[in-house]
């Protein structure tokens, strides 16, 4: 009568899709996002503007996640460091402008960077607050639309009806509010530090 | 792959993966069109998975963020009217107990036999193209005449996506209950205590299963959910997204909603043959929410650890959830 298909447990993208990619999603999750802040750091010292660093960041990740397709980086730090430092080297061939000791400080940033791990413990604590603390900063009828989704847990149309906007809205709220939670908590966690 | 990554710039690609990632988990609208237009999108380009992934492990992160309230959820309203539609159907459940399953046993048609081990899922496709999604450690029975299609769910839980057709009507049978689809999807699931049924899109009927009590039939609609234990029947209302949560195992994963402790528990140890076993009382009545991977029973264990400032211990496959 028929077919059957087993399906692989843990694979967020429904049925079919491939084991080893679920494994490298994994590992990029893992090991190469909690760089970003890092990384984020490191690409904003170049001087360039904020579009052009995000472009920069994620050819990075694309570069390294294309990589590790082949073979996964170990250890995975000094590679991203050495993907992202030739990337801006390319920028600045382009550019025909070298500012020296701007390369200069590169060479030593990533080591310099490179503190003792944290506790996985401490880290959850941390990115809890991290998170709490993002939210707070989120543009205030963003911040409602995300805390009724993710803290009340209503749906979108319960949302709608309760803030007396569109779904479409709450859509659009919740989009923005991902985005900005993201590059604040991964991107740019000092800023967490700074504002309480 | 190249063109894709330098036509697009990073906040644009960032823009389309929010997009995705609002309308599957927070719109309450996801076909399995939507799933695939979407595995197209992720395929197009590394930059376009790299950039959901990243907003998905956010997504998920925040879930964590409704485990520090700790107020206790309000009930769903059940349906008054249709819990009087269901009393007279309820009697005749009753009156029913012990024979009707074993019955519908005995008149089985040649069938087909599927099954799942702990953990499993599996999916099957019938004849006529209706699919049948296995969840862990189910049982089902498939039989498939020119009068009918009839399945028989002996044992777990099973995602029924019916291709419709007057003629030949698509009957499931789970022990005292017999559910007829009128052009639908739904999920059943049944263990030794009781049996749900959520009905995920259309309408399915719903009747003791004797062959002749279509008078107290029960109409159930999408959004709704009967349980049905020895003694008691009620329905619910639900709303498309906690519904897709329930159904989270199809895509592999299991979401709380200020889940007890215990309860969420039970539910990791449906699937893993790693145990985790929550002794006190009053740490099984803690509440925890978050969308977790089905295997991971180990992170859930963590999770609860940190969040809700408890201990754990490791002995063998099992691990002790404590104070």
């Amino acid at each position: 009568m028929t077919d059957t298909t087993e399906f692989s447990r843990g694979n967020p993208h429904g049925a079919g899709a491939d084991p080893a990619m679920d494994a490298l999603k994994q590992w990029f999750l893992r090991e190469v996002l909690p760089l970003e802040a890092a990384l984020m750091q490191f690409l904003r010292r170049s001087g360039r503007g904020k579009s052009e660093i995000e472009d920069l960041c994620q050819d990075v990740y694309v570069r390294v996640f294309e990589m590790a397709q082949k073979q996964l980086p170990h250890p995975v730090r000094p590679f991203i460091f050495a993907v992202a430092r030739n990337l801006l080297i390319d920028r600045i061939r382009k550019d025909q402008v070298v500012p020296i000791e701007t390369v200069a400080e590169w060479e030593t940033f990533d080591i310099a960077f490179e503190g003792p791990g944290l506790d996985r413990v401490v880290i959850a604590r941390e990115e809890l607050r991290r998170l709490q603390t993002a939210l707070d900063l989120l543009p205030e009828r963003c911040r409602e639309a995300v805390i009724l989704r993710k803290v009340e847990g209503l749906s979108r149309r319960e949302i709608a009806q309760r803030m007396g906007i569109a779904e479409f809205t709450v859509n659009a709220h919740l989009t923005h509010g991902v985005r900005a939670l993201a590059d604040m908590v991964y991107g740019d966690p000092a800023s967490l530090r700074r504002k309480p | 792959m190249k063109e894709a990554r330098a036509a697009a710039s990073a906040e644009d690609i960032c823009k389309a993966a929010s997009e995705w990632l609002v309308k599957r988990h927070d719109s309450g609208e996801w076909s399995e069109r939507d799933e695939m237009e979407l595995n197209v999108w992720l395929a197009q380009s590394s930059a376009h998975s790299v950039a959901y992934w990243r907003l998905e492990d956010l997504w998920g992160r925040a879930d964590r963020l409704g485990a520090l309230r700790r107020s206790a959820p309000e009930a769903e309203p059940i349906r008054s009217s249709l819990m009087l539609r269901m009393a007279a159907l309820l009697a005749l459940i009753i009156v029913l107990l012990g024979g009707a399953g074993v019955a519908a046993f005995i008149i089985a048609p040649q069938s087909h036999a599927y099954q799942t081990a702990l953990g499993g899922h599996r999916a099957v496709t019938l004849k006529d193209g209706s699919q049948i999604e296995l969840n862990t450690d189910t049982a089902i029975r498939v039989a498939e005449r020119g009068s009918g299609r009839e399945v028989w769910l002996d044992r777990g839980e099973a995602y029924f996506s019916v291709k419709h057709d007057d003629a030949r009507p698509f009957t499931v049978y789970a022990g005292l209950q017999r559910i007829t689809d009128l052009g639908t999807k739904f999920v059943v699931r049944r263990d030794s205590q009781k049996l749900k049924i959520a009905v995920v899109e259309g309408y399915v009927r719903l009747n003791a299963s004797d062959g002749v009590s279509h008078q107290n039939a029960a109409i159930l609609r999408a959004g709704e959910v009967a349980l049905a234990t020895a003694g008691n029947l009620s329905v619910t209302n639900q709303s498309n997204a906690v519904l897709s949560e329930e159904l989270g195992w199809r895509r592999g994963v299991l979401t709380f909603h200020h889940e007890r402790l215990a309860d969420a528990a039970t539910e990791f140890n449906r699937y893993n043959a790693q145990k985790l076993t929550v002794v006190d009382p009053s740490v099984g009545r803690l509440q925890i929410g978050g969308t977790f991977p089905i295997s991971s029973v180990k992170e859930f264990a963590e999770s609860a650890k940190e969040i809700l400032g408890l201990n754990i211990i490791r002995r063998g496959n099992e691990i002790i959830i404590t104070r």
